[in-house]
């Protein structure tokens, strides 16, 4: 994409190559957001939810129950009275404790996960069925990279908070209360005087660790862009080394390298100086304690060493929850940008969509009227002008033009990819827009430039124009397609795969792919929009014969730049900026001696010259 | 471990970060053990001997030896992230640098999705390991002795109950790890293929909607977004079932512990502070020991990393300029192929067998052919990025396996079939051969390409900054600017791989006409669908399955009825008689 430079920095200076960089996102927190997010829940308010929150409970009472037990009762009531029948019976006690906490444990983990995987299965389904169903206008305005984020990593920076943040938040909040609410019961003075650090404690677990998590992304920021130079350094090597730019290309990775070595320097010191502030404040809390502890004990009657021995365990169970809590509030922060970029995606309405009560494509033959039809991208520049069409079923009509004259958009509206500013498009005489789009689309095949080959086998590839069919029709499509030939010889034939966009294959042989598949899919209406303009002469009569007899019965609509590959059509339509110039059969226009004459005149230029 | 000697060069050379990580981890390993030692002293010398001055004793001394140990703590992590920073740094260095190398046979059959996860992934896993996994085994090592240390000094018995517990706890681990990382790896390869799946679907959206498989991608992609979902459910119920059970034996362990302790205490042989110390100590052993598990694993991934990525680094660069190079100042640009047979690594049939010609400085040749006739082969083997099966091929009558490589490159001007262009301004794309080029030189290239015209008209002019893969761009513009990118190198050598298919007729007139002029004082190679492409050349050759079937100029070549290159023209000229024929009559 055409990106605006971040910056006009001087000539000298210039970057060798840029990159996109994600800029830090962080939203301030957001209810209604929270609660839309939330709402991912509800499926599951009356069975997985209940149930986890449930085994959390038992699971929160005994960590708290436990201590009291080990500290108080085992040192003051068993031990200092010297009740060896108690202590059998306490160890008792315990042991069945940590029996409950095992199962107890076993179901949080195992529900807490469940559900928060079929919560993130549901989001990622509803935001990829939603953007199926986006026109091709939203894709224009995006690059592929900027759509895949957001169902990747967007969603699946919030599948943390789905399976633990969430719920374990309630554990951490109900955890910090019980030991609150204990430690006061047990002895208010030492609790007040041990929880002095608690406010520290508070403080490096959200904004400290804040500072941190920013260096980190800016880690991630830096990785990226180096990941973005490998990435493409590797897809450009072959001109690289054509051009003889390994060196200065290594010059400027080096750059990028010693960036992101630095960076991650940098987030890794910040990192470092956490631990001796959570040592420090752990410190704290435990030297009060050994000081006014064994103070306590001393002078006052209600601290004893059981106490002192809980206070101890509780002490020790303190940072977890905060620190918890902490990363939960930042993982909600991050959650926000994310659930944003979610939720614009999934606001986002189709543009061309069913109408009310479509009609069926059943009946419909394959004529096609453009009835003073006006259309824009960007509502600035008109792609065509008022433009007035016939074409009967079954026809093959050529359109011809520079590129931006309006050719392929031309074809975009018969295949209903975007709507009309103005007029009408017919089918039959029936507005397309009236029509049930997927049986419009299942009955309108474009065989496009830049075709896409997915990773897969080449009978899968050839299959996805139309995934019902058997082996022996994909075959039969190859072989009317001209493609059979050097299918046969690639290694495993048929089964051969091949990589994302085919690295194996020429562009030639991914066009007569492509074409393949579109034959495969029967339609009744067919366009080919450059179709073949990388095939070589002799595979293109190859399909021009095979395909004369798929043509007859359906309407075809051909864009191309070679004359030889459109004299034949039944009507040739000449675009110039929108607007038609001039139509007829080619003897027609070359009577007429107008812009196709000279189009023509133009590709012999260089024979007459000679 | 021979991997990691293999892979010293890049790490060892920051050694002092790593000895004075273990060094400072000594200090925070012995201090971290020190704490249940306090708690002991304060019941049992403090509360005990009715002693409160020794409290403030303790109190202060225990914020002290914390001091250095978050001193020590924050060297330890830090120099330690170092020590991997850097190492990493340079291995990141020396791969890109033999990647940028390695030749288009290896290209051939390397994916980039794989390259790129052993760029990404194994670089990070190993960094991760020389970073953290190294010292946190030698951690593992440090805690267990110092606790088992101080349990033998206050209770032999105790220490040996505890001891007793560990094997159970191991058993579990090893269990629990034998079982977890394949289940980790299986939820990364499920990410993996859903990534590709919607990286693919939105790629190919255009293609998607073309033949209206939305319902069907919908399909597609809810199989790979379940299978996802069950991965991770498998994974946490494998956590579900190991995680409490390791946690229960630990405290089972605290149980035993309090039951004997509790007995010992009554009957006075073990001192309460001491039995309070254990409550703690335990756990500086069998939370270590729920780790083992993780760490042994990622030694052996890290291990399993290094040696993909010695993989690239072993990875022979066959094509390398000669020890002695022959670097002419200027090569004039006579390419002669003897006798040439190619055949693809990994390949069955022949991609050109026993071809021979000769192209005088200044000659044009046409090649013509089918798609996988051999075409584009010919032109790589000039520059030398493939080497001969056998046969030779000569440039100015020396072989190229004699020259210099950039010198070689340097003098031949691609203009390939793919246009490639690079996430940069559009100055910087066609300047990319020749880097110190002046604006006007840049300028001049592309009016020169036809694409002066519509570069002007972009926003930002010749500072478009191009996204990855040049998109935004029609085909034809790209090829435009890949013919300008071609040019401004200056070259005795001229390749033009179907340099013109996706240009609209008029522009390709336009650019022939230009490369006319260019082509003067060059060897030429035009790779052509179309006739008028090559009719001018001095020779065609007209290839099939590797040999050449056909040569000759235009008109010889049309002489021949049953020929390959006279049903071509019959094709695309059809319209030429009546054609000429009416511009009489006109």
């Amino acid at each position: 994409m055409a990106t605006k430079k971040p910056e006009s920095k001087s000539l000298e200076n210039r970057e060798r190559f840029y990159y996109t960089q994600d800029r830090i996102a962080e939203k301030p927190f957001n209810w209604p957001q929270m609660l839309r997010l939330l709402g991912y829940l509800k499926p599951y308010s009356k069975t997985l939810l209940p149930a986890a929150v449930v085994a959390l409970l038992v699971n929160t009472a005994v960590r708290l129950f436990v201590p009291i037990l080990i500290g108080k009762v085992a040192f003051d009531r068993v031990i200092g009275q010297r009740d060896t029948h108690a202590l059998y019976w306490l160890v008792a006690a315990i042991a069945a404790m940590y029996l409950i906490n095992l199962i107890s444990n076993y179901f949080r983990i195992k529900l807490t996960n469940k559900l928060g995987q079929y919560v993130i299965y549901d989001l990622r389904k509803v935001l990829f069925n939603h953007v199926q169903k986006l026109s091709h206008r939203f894709f224009d305005q995006r690059s592929a990279g900027s759509v895949l984020v957001r169902i990747i990593n967007d969603v699946n920076s919030l599948q943390d908070l789905f399976t633990n943040g969430i719920v374990n938040t309630l554990m951490d909040l109900i955890q910090l209360i019980g030991i609150l609410v204990i430690m006061f019961t047990l002895s208010w003075q030492l609790a007040l005087a041990v929880l002095v650090v608690l406010p520290i404690m508070f403080f490096l677990s959200t904004k400290f660790r804040r500072k941190i998590r920013r260096a980190w992304q800016m880690v991630r920021v830096k990785l990226s862009k180096l990941n973005s130079h490998l990435n493409e350094s590797l897809q450009g090597v072959r001109v690289t080394q054509s051009f003889n730019q390994e060196v200065n290309n290594e010059a400027f990775f080096d750059g990028v390298n010693i960036e992101t070595r630095e960076t991650q320097n940098q987030a890794q010191q910040k990192s470092a100086t956490f631990s001796p502030f959570v040592e420090g404040a752990n410190a704290v809390g435990s030297a009060i304690l050994i000081w006014f502890g064994s103070y306590l004990i001393l002078n006052s009657g209600n601290v004893t060493t059981g106490v002192f021995v809980s206070f101890a365990f509780y002490l020790g169970m303190f940072w977890d929850p905060i620190s918890r809590l902490g990363q939960t509030y930042n993982q909600l922060l991050m959650a926000m940008a994310s659930s944003e970029r979610i939720f614009e995606f999934l606001d986002e309405k189709p543009i061309v969509k069913d109408s009310e009560a479509p009609v069926s494509m059943e009946h419909i033959k394959g004529t096609i009227d453009f009835e003073d039809v006006v259309f824009s991208y960007d509502d600035k520049r008109n792609a065509l002008n008022h433009i007035n069409l016939h074409m009967n079923a079954g026809d093959t009509i050529a359109l011809v033009g520079h590129t931006g004259s309006g050719k392929s958009t031309i074809a975009n509206l018969i295949a209903r990819f975007y709507d009309v500013t103005g007029g009408s498009v017919k089918f039959d005489g029936i507005d397309v827009r009236d029509i049930n789009l997927e049986e419009l689309r299942a009955n309108v095949s474009t065989v496009i430039q830049d075709t896409f080959i997915f990773s897969g086998t080449i009978l899968e590839n050839i299959r996805f124009g139309r995934p019902g069919a058997t082996d022996e029709e994909v075959i039969a499509a190859a072989e009317a397609a001209g493609a059979d030939d050097f299918i046969k010889q690639l290694s495993n034939g048929y089964e051969t795969e091949v990589e994302e966009r085919g690295n194996i294959l020429s562009v030639g042989e991914r066009q007569l792919l492509s074409f393949a598949r579109a034959l495969l899919a029967n339609p009744k209406i067919l366009i080919l929009d450059e179709a073949t303009s990388s095939i070589d002469t002799e595979s293109e009569l190859k399909i021009q014969e095979a395909t004369d007899k798929l043509l007859e019965g359906r309407t075809s609509i051909i864009i191309a730049h070679r004359l030889s590959t459109i004299r034949e059509a039944d009507k040739i339509i000449v675009l110039e900026n929108g607007n038609i110039l001039e139509q007829g059969t080619h003897d027609e226009l070359m009577v007429l001696g107008g812009k196709y004459y000279e189009l023509v005149i133009s590709q012999f230029e260089a024979l007459n010259a000679s | 471990m021979d991997v990691f000697k293999r892979l010293k060069d890049f790490y060892w050379p920051y050694k002092r970060f790593f000895f004075g990580s273990l060094f400072f981890l000594f200090f925070v390993t012995g201090i971290t053990v020190l704490y249940p030692v306090f708690l002991q002293q304060t019941i049992d010398k403090v509360v005990n001997k009715q002693n409160y001055g020794y409290a403030a004793f303790l109190a202060i001394g225990f914020i002290l030896i914390m001091i250095v140990k978050g001193f020590s703590a924050y060297y330890q992590q830090y120099w330690g992230a170092k020590f991997g920073i850097n190492a990493v740094y340079e291995l990141r260095k020396a791969l890109y640098a033999k990647l940028n190398t390695l030749p288009f046979r290896y290209y051939d059959n390397a994916r980039t999705g794989d390259l790129m996860s052993r760029l990404t992934q194994d670089v990070e896993g190993f960094r991760f390991f020389l970073s953290a996994g190294m010292s946190q085994l030698i951690r593992f090592i440090f805690m267990v002795t110092f606790s088992l240390i101080i349990m033998f000094v206050y209770s032999w018995q105790l220490a040996i109950v505890t001891l007793i517990m560990t094997p159970f706890l191991t058993f579990t681990v090893m269990k629990f790890d034998k079982k977890v990382h394949p289940a980790f790896r299986a939820i990364r390869l499920s990410m993996g293929r859903m990534n590709t799946r919607v990286q693919e679907n939105i790629s190919g959206m255009n293609t998607v909607k073309a033949l209206s498989q939305e319902d069907e991608e919908i399909k597609r992609f809810a199989v790979t977004n379940e299978d996802y979902k069950e991965k991770q459910i498998f994974t946490a119920n494998i956590w579900a079932k190991f995680f409490p059970v390791m946690e229960f034996i630990g405290n089972l362990c605290v149980v035993v512990l309090l039951g004997f302790g509790g007995y010992l205490v009554i009957h006075s042989s073990m001192q309460p502070g001491e039995l309070i110390a254990f409550f703690s100590l335990v756990w500086y052993i069998m939370g270590p020991l729920q780790d083992l598990g993780f760490i042994i694993n990622q030694f052996s991934q890290a291990k399993a990393s290094g040696e993909r990525l010695l993989q690239i680094l072993d990875e022979p660069s066959e094509i390398e300029s000669p020890a002695d190079a022959y670097s002419p100042e200027k090569i004039a640009g006579k390419v002669q192929f003897n006798h040439v047979t190619f055949q693809y690594p990994n390949e069955t049939v022949y991609a050109l067998k026993d071809v021979t010609f000769e192209a005088r400085p200044g000659q044009v040749i046409g090649l013509m052919g089918a798609t996988g006739s051999g075409k584009s082969t010919i032109t790589q083997l000039i520059a030398r990025f493939y080497n001969v099966t056998e046969g030779q091929v000569l440039v100015d009558g020396e072989p190229v396996e004699r020259y210099s490589l950039p010198v070689l490159r340097k003098s031949i001007g691609y203009v390939l079939q793919e246009n490639f262009l690079f996430s940069s301004t559009i100055r910087d794309n066609i300047a990319y051969g020749n880097p110190d080029a002046k604006l006007e030189d840049v300028i001049d290239a592309a009016k020169r390409a036809q694409a002066h015209e519509f570069i002007e008209g972009l926003p930002d002019g010749y500072d478009t900054v191009l996204g990855e893969r040049g998109l935004g761009l029609s085909g034809g513009q790209k090829q435009r600017i890949s013919i300008a990118r071609a040019l401004l190198v200056n070259p005795s050598i001229l390749i033009l791989d179907d340099a013109t298919s996706a240009v609209d007729m008029q522009t390709e007139a336009k650019i022939q006409k230009a490369f006319r002029e260019l082509m003067r004082g060059r060897t030429t190679f035009i790779i052509a669908h179309r006739i008028s492409s090559v009719q001018h050349a001095d020779e065609i050759l007209v290839l099939d399955k590797g040999r050449i079937a056909e040569r000759g100029v235009h008109s010889e070549l049309i002489q021949n009825p049953e020929g390959l290159y006279r049903r071509i023209y019959d094709i695309q000229f059809k319209d030429k008689d009546i054609l000429e024929a009416r511009q009489n009559a006109h």
